[in-house]
C-alpha cells in the first residue's frame, strides 16, 4: 500500500531537475566541439552527482565530491587541455573517423541495463525518509574506514603515494 | 522515492560515458568520459547503499573518489609526455603497438 507520505513530491521534482540537467551536461561533455565547454558542462555533471549524494542521505561523500572532483581533478583537466593544446576555440576533429558505432553500442548497453533493473526493482522504495538515516552520518563512515576497511584504505594511501610520484616522475623536463 | 530513479540515471550516465570512449579521439576527453563512468558507479554504490541502510557503500564510494583522483592525475601525466614527444593527443596516432 501507498502512503501518501511515501510520495515525497519534493524530492522527486529536485531529483528529476537535477537528473535532467546531469544527462543534458553530460551529452554535452561526449558532445562538444571545444574541450574547455566539455571539461565546464563535466563540471556541472559532477555537482548536480554531488546534489544525487545530498538526496541519498549521504552527505559525506557529497562534500568530498565536491571538494576532490570540483575543487582539484577539474584543475588538473584544464591544466591538461591547456599544456596539450595552443588554441581554445573549437576543433572539428576531436571524434574518430566512425564514432557513429558509439550510439548503437551504448543503446543497446543502455537497453539490456534499464530492462535489468526495472525487471529487477521495479517498484522497490528507498527506506524512510531521506535525511534520517543515522547509520550513514559521518562518524559511522569513519568508524567503518578505520575499524574494518583499514586494509584497503592502506593500499589506496600507497596507491596515491605511487600515482604522486609516478605522475611527477611521467611530467618533468629532464 | 524509487531505488530505480537513481539506478537509471547511473545506467544512462555509464552509457554516455561509453559512448564518448568510443567516439572521442583526443585523450583528454576520454579521460573525462571515464570520470563520467565512474560517477555513474558511484551514484549506484550510493543508491543501493540508502536501499540496504548500511555504510559500506559511502566507503566504496570515497574509496573509489581517491582511485579516480589518482587515475586522472597519471593519466593527465601519460598524456602530458605523449604531447611533448608527439606533440599530437590524438589516440588514432599512437598505433605503434598494431600488429
Amino acid at each position: 500500500m501507498v502512503l501518501a507520505t511515501d510520495i515525497q513530491v519534493a524530492q522527486n521534482i529536485g531529483f528529476g531537475i537535477i537528473a535532467a540537467v546531469m544527462v543534458l551536461c553530460a551529452v554535452a561533455v561526449v558532445s562538444a566541439r571545444n574541450v574547455v565547454r566539455a571539461a565546464l558542462a563535466l563540471v556541472m555533471v559532477m555537482a548536480g552527482a554531488a546534489a544525487q549524494y545530498v538526496l541519498l542521505a549521504a552527505e559525506f561523500v557529497a562534500v568530498t565530491q565536491v571538494l576532490v572532483y570540483i575543487g582539484a581533478v577539474m584543475v588538473l583537466f584544464l591544466f591538461g587541455v591547456m599544456l596539450t593544446r595552443a588554441k581554445l576555440g573549437a576543433e572539428a576533429d576531436l571524434n574518430n573517423k566512425n564514432w557513429a558505432w558509439g550510439i548503437p553500442v551504448s543503446l543497446l548497453m543502455f537497453v539490456v541495463m534499464a530492462w535489468a533493473l526495472v525487471d529487477g526493482f521495479s517498484d522497490t522504495r528507498l527506506g524512510g525518509t531521506v535525511g534520517d538515516a543515522a547509520t550513514q552520518d559521518t562518524a559511522t563512515i569513519s568508524d567503518m574506514i578505520f575499524k574494518p576497511y583499514v586494509l584497503p584504505f592502506w593500499a589506496l594511501s600507497f596507491v596515491l603515494l605511487a600515482a604522486v610520484i609516478g605522475a611527477i616522475v611521467l611530467a618533468r623536463k629532464d | 522515492m524509487l531505488v530505480n530513479e537513481f539506478l537509471l540515471l547511473g545506467a544512462i550516465l555509464f552509457c554516455i560515458g561509453v559512448f564518448g570512449v568510443i567516439a572521442r579521439k583526443n585523450a583528454v576527453m576520454v579521460l573525462m568520459s571515464i570520470e563520467l563512468i565512474l560517477n555513474s558507479v558511484n551514484i549506484n554504490l550510493l543508491a543501493f547503499d540508502r536501499l540496504h541502510g548500511g555504510s559500506d557503500g559511502n566507503v566504496f564510494a570515497l574509496y573509489i573518489i581517491a582511485v579516480a583522483a589518482a587515475e586522472v592525475g597519471v593519466g593527465l601525466a601519460m598524456v602530458l609526455l605523449i604531447y611533448r614527444n608527439r606533440k599530437s593527443i590524438s589516440l588514432d596516432d599512437l598505433s605503434e603497438m598494431k600488429g
